[in-house]
This record gives structure tokens, C-alpha cells and sequence, in this order.
């Protein structure tokens, strides 16, 4: 129990203090985690609408493998980045194993499943007759698919918030393809791995606090966003 | 139709349209048209293709075979579908507003089409006031009532000032005093703006109320085309007759013929009707519920200038609204309908025996092949 008190006292005395090693290690999993969102958004929401409106041979089976992406555990998405990332690997002379990128690509990978299929499952569910409604009022093609996912932006954002809550978290991947070293890249969770593992339970546990909060304050911004555009 | 419009080129010609799903053929329309400023409706039962050949001639689907043009040009392409479709405007039978205010929704379409922002603002201020809900303009869509909803979804049709307007089943998912108010307000409207309207319904009524022409598809096929008196008053065959619900439908056979005045038999019973039918024809015989006049038994005497009086037992009153439909037994059902205030006044009560009267002339006969 007083591991846990210390722990959180700590937490508070390196958020009051600025801690410079925390702050970078939080900036890093931000950074990281964001970059891997922003551009599974851009790749899981176009490829996730398309899934969901149309209709072409295969559509099923590629939606079955997507909602088994959702499922993917990121030490397998960490193994196979790192085989494919390492100096004798296919994308060796990358040079991108355990440096951020290889990191953004391996969250990249795990989140971009849970925003297609969640874009999927907010498309699908708009009344398919609203797409001939639009039409008839006059729409493009490009209109109607920004007016189709406006209307389906309350479960957009809930993809977003879903995408991000993938990576920030994991630990597996990060671990394996970015490999915690200190300075580099060293994020949230490698970092409560390595204390706790030496024993700095109180450490560890100030880590989590602060993560916690970092997944709290950018989820509380989209919930925000999320329920204003509710009542609008 | 008059004459104006039967001489004016037609707006929208439909050829050759088919629409198959499957094996299963939904839709076989050879010929249509639609002319300038009438009110075209296409009545037919569930699952008859009417929105099918809606969506057709709005070029929202596309058909297995045929073409629809417009003004005589064919719609080639899809810039040539986009620039159609912002000279229409469709409702359907849901609202199928988007989530956002009311003054959004019901100016979208102008904004798809770049109408100037002044234009705009005077354009939807007119129609919201025209349909009753300028107070709501600044609700949620998704707050609104069934009959606001639907108000919002003809103001956003109306706003654009369309060609053609095109409507499937707008008034269906109404209930019964809503539906009347707004059948009201629409009908003033559309008498107001003279706009050339295409309209799917399953709704007699509604077809009486404002078609000028009507189509009766049933099966994905044309049945008959005329205007409201002609199909519901003499329906081409029996399946549009039991269709459009014209009345009683009886078979019978024709046993003479003096001088315009035909002899039918009935079960036994025997009807004078109006018609040139030769003796021997086999015929359908159509007998509207409200031409039939019910008279106590003791009254049977008075003369009067209806040719048929049948004698019939009550075996079945069933109120609809302000009125009443009796079915009689007279050796085959016969069913009137008679207000409410008849029914109390003459104390009819089930199991009584009571006069059928009709004349000659409200029976219509259509020879059976």
C-alpha cells in the first residue's frame, strides 16, 4: 500500500518539478502514438468507408480480416515489424530498427484496423437511403462521402479515441521494435516495464499515473469534441 | 388530362425500362411520360416496383435496359446525372434528415448548387413559413416529431424550386390526423406552384385527392393509365379493381339485353345495369361501397327511380371513421358503406334484413375472356 502512496506522490513531485527524463519520455509516447493515429486515420477511415458503402466481390472476406486486425496481439505485430525491419530483413537497409519510425510503424499497424473497422461498423450503420437523399439534393460523389462521414462523426471520433487507446498502450511492439533505450525511445509503457522490473515499484507506478492521465486528458478533449457536435 | 397537356411535349420520357434482380424480373415498363405541371401519380400494392420506377426515372438507380430523358435529351453520364439532379428534388417516405439543425437540412441543397447566401436565407425563410416551422429552424433535426420532420423534408424538396418533383409514399408513416393536416398544406401548395410532380403512393385516397393522371403498376407492370375517375370509377380488369378497392366485385352472366339496359345474373339474383353487353357474355361486375342505398324492409314499396333493389341479412358492420361498412348476405356478399348517423338513425343491428338499392347506372361491367 505505501508502495502505491509513494508512487503517486511521486508522480505528483515529477509533474510540479517538470522532471526533464519524464517529460521526454512522455513527449516521445505522444509523439509516437499520435503520429501512428494521425496516419491510421488517413489510411482507416477512407478504406473503412469504402468497406462500408459499396459493395464488390471479397468485400466480406476483407471485412473478416479486419475485424480480426482489431484482435491483433502487438507482440505478434512486434515480431513481424522487427523480422521485416532487421539489418538482414527485407527492409534492412532502411536502417529504421529501434528508432521512433520503426515504433510508428508497428503501432501504425496495430491501430489501423481498430479505426477501419470501427469507420466500417459508423459507416454501415447510416440508413441507406440517405445516400439516395443526398444524391437526389444535388451531391457529388465527393460530397456525399464528406456529408456521409459528418453524419457518422459521433462514432468517427469514438474511432479515433479507440485508435489512439491502441497504441498508447501497448507495450509489446514498442518494446520489441524500438527496444527502451534511454533518450531514444524510451515511451510510457517501456519505461514501467524497465522500472518495474528492476524493482522501482514506486517509479513504476508514478509512470503509470501519469500516463493514465495523458490517456484521460486527450480522451476527455475528443469526448469534448464528441458530445458538443452531439447537441449541436 | 386536358387538352393543354396531351399536346405539350412530355418532360420526362421513359423507354423500354426493365429492372431485374436476379432471375426475377421487378420492373417492365415500355413506354412512359410525364408532362408539364400535371401531378402524376403511381399507385400499386407493396412490392410493385413503384419505387423502383421512381428511382429509375430520378436516374438515382440504374436499369437493366431502357433510358428516361429529360426535355428529349438523354442523361449520358454521370456530370450529365448530377446536373439532372439539381434540377429535381425527391421525398421519401422517411424524413431522412441529417443530424444537424433544421435550417442546415433544409438548405443543403441550395448550397450544393451555389445558390447565392441572400437568395438562400429568403428562399428557406419562405418555405419554413409555407410549411408551418420557421420557429423551428434552429431545432436539432433528429428532435423533431414524425409530421415536423416530414415538414422539414418537403421545405428542403420545395426550397429548390425543382423541374420535377418527385415523392414516394410521403404521407405513409404519418398517423391519421398529422397526415390530414399536412395532405391539406401540400395539396394548397402544389395548386400554388403548379410544379410538375411525380408521386408513389399505395394510398387511394391520396391519388383522388391530387393526381390528375394515374398509373396503376401492379407486379412491375403498367395496368392502366387515366385519370382518377377513370381507373377507380372503371378499372381495366379485376386485379386493378380489387386493387384500387373500387367496391364489390361479383361474376356474373348477361341473360338479356333491351336497348342499353343489360339483365345480369348473380348467384340468382338479378342486376339491370347500363351497358351494351350482348346476352351470354360473361362478365365482372364492379359496384362502388357508397352507391349503395340501404332501405328498411317496410320502406320497400315506395317507388323509386333505382332499378336494383336486392334483399340482404346484416351479417357484419364494421365502423371506419365517421362511417360504417355493412355487409349484406344477399346469396353473396354485397358491402355498402353509409354514415355513421344512418346506421344509428335507421337502429340497424346485425342479423337484420334489409334493401340494398342501386341504380342501373353505377355498375360497371367488364367482359370476362
Amino acid at each position: 500500500m505505501d508502495t502505491i502512496i509513494n508512487g503517486i506522490v511521486q508522480a505528483f513531485w515529477m509533474l510540479v518539478h517538470g522532471d526533464p527524463q519524464v517529460l521526454q519520455i512522455a513527449l516521445l509516447s505522444l509523439l509516437v502514438s499520435g503520429a501512428a493515429t494521425m496516419l491510421s486515420l488517413l489510411i482507416g477511415i477512407p478504406l473503412g468507408t469504402v468497406l462500408g458503402l459499396s459493395h464488390f466481390p471479397g468485400r466480406r472476406f476483407l471485412v473478416s480480416l479486419v475485424n480480426t486486425g482489431m484482435g491483433f496481439p502487438p507482440v505478434v505485430v512486434g515480431l513481424v515489424v522487427s523480422i521485416f525491419l532487421w539489418r538482414s530483413g527485407p527492409l534492412g537497409m532502411l536502417h529504421l530498427m529501434y528508432t521512433p519510425w520503426a515504433m510508428v510503424i508497428a503501432q501504425l499497424i496495430i491501430s489501423l484496423p481498430v479505426v477501419t473497422g470501427f469507420t466500417l461498423a459508423a459507416t454501415q450503420q447510416l440508413d441507406p437511403k440517405l445516400r439516395l437523399q443526398i444524391l437526389a439534393l444535388g451531391a457529388s460523389q465527393v460530397q456525399l462521402v464528406w456529408l456521409l462521414l459528418k453524419e457518422a462523426r459521433l462514432p468517427l471520433l469514438a474511432a479515433i479515441m479507440a485508435g489512439f487507446g491502441a497504441v498508447i498502450s501497448e507495450v509489446g511492439a514498442s518494446m520489441m521494435v524500438g527496444g527502451n533505450i534511454v533518450g531514444q525511445t524510451r515511451v510510457m509503457t517501456t519505461a514501467i516495464v524497465a522500472e518495474n522490473s528492476k524493482g522501482d515499484f514506486a517509479y513504476a507506478i508514478a509512470l503509470s499515473v501519469i500516463l493514465m492521465a495523458l490517456v484521460y486528458l486527450v480522451n476527455f478533449i475528443l469526448t469534448m469534441v464528441q458530445q458538443r457536435s452531439k447537441t449541436r | 388530362m386536358n387538352q393543354k397537356q396531351l399536346s405539350a411535349e412530355p418532360i420526362i420520357e421513359a423507354e423500354g425500362l426493365s429492372v431485374s434482380y436476379g432471375t426475377q424480373t421487378v420492373l417492365d415498363v415500355p413506354s412512359l411520360q410525364v408532362y408539364p405541371n400535371e401531378v402524376l401519380v403511381i399507385i400499386g400494392p407493396n412490392g410493385s416496383g413503384k419505387t423502383t420506377l421512381l428511382l429509375c426515372l430520378t436516374h438515382l438507380i440504374k436499369p437493366a435496359t431502357g433510358t428516361v430523358s429529360y426535355r428529349g435529351v438523354t442523361v449520358a453520364n454521370n456530370t450529365a446525372v448530377l446536373k439532372l439532379h439539381r434540377r429535381l428534388a425527391a421525398v421519401f417516405q422517411e424524413p431522412l434528415l441529417l443530424s444537424s439543425s433544421v435550417w442546415d437540412n433544409v438548405t443543403l441543397g441550395l448550397r450544393l448548387r451555389k445558390v447565392p447566401r441572400g437568395e438562400i436565407k429568403a428562399r428557406t425563410e419562405k418555405w419554413l413559413e409555407r410549411f408551418g416551422i420557421r420557429a423551428l429552424a434552429r431545432r436539432q433535426a433528429k428532435t423533431l416529431s414524425s409530421g415536423e420532420a416530414k415538414r422539414a423534408s418537403l421545405a428542403r424538396a420545395f426550397v429548390l424550386q425543382p423541374e420535377v418533383l418527385f415523392l414516394d409514399e410521403p404521407f405513409t408513416a404519418l398517423d391519421s390526423p398529422t397526415r390530414q393536416a399536412l395532405l391539406e398544406d401540400f395539396l394548397s401548395v402544389l395548386r400554388e406552384t403548379k410544379v410538375t410532380t411525380v408521386m408513389v403512393t399505395h394510398d387511394r385516397n391520396e391519388a383522388l385527392a391530387l393526381a390528375d393522371r394515374v398509373i396503376v403498376l401492379i407486379d412491375g407492370r403498367i395496368k392502366q393509365t387515366g385519370t382518377p375517375e377513370d381507373v377507380f370509377g372503371s378499372p381495366i380488369d379485376e386485379e386493378v379493381a380489387s386493387f384500387v378497392e373500387a367496391g364489390n366485385i361479383m361474376h356474373g352472366v348477361v341473360s338479356s339485353q333491351s336497348g342499353g339496359l343489360a339483365l345480369v345474373d348473380v348467384s340468382e339474383r338479378h342486376l339491370e345495369v347500363v351497358s351494351d353487353l350482348t346476352a351470354g357474355t360473361k362478365v365482372t361486375i364492379f359496384l362502388h361501397h357508397e352507391d349503395i342505398t340501404l332501405l328498411l324492409p317496410l320502406l320497400q314499396t315506395t317507388p323509386s327511380s333505382a332499378r336494383n333493389r336486392l334483399t340482404g341479412k346484416v351479417v357484419r358492420v364494421f365502423p371506419i371513421g365517421s362511417q360504417m361498412k355493412v355487409t349484406l348476405d344477399c346469396g353473396f356478399p354485397l358491402v355498402a358503406v353509409i354514415t355513421r348517423r344512418s346506421w344509428e338513425e335507421l337502429g340497424l343491428r346485425v342479423g337484420e334484413t334489409l334493401i340494398a338499392s342501386f341504380k342501373a347506372s353505377s355498375i360497371h361491367l367488364i367482359p370476362r375472356v
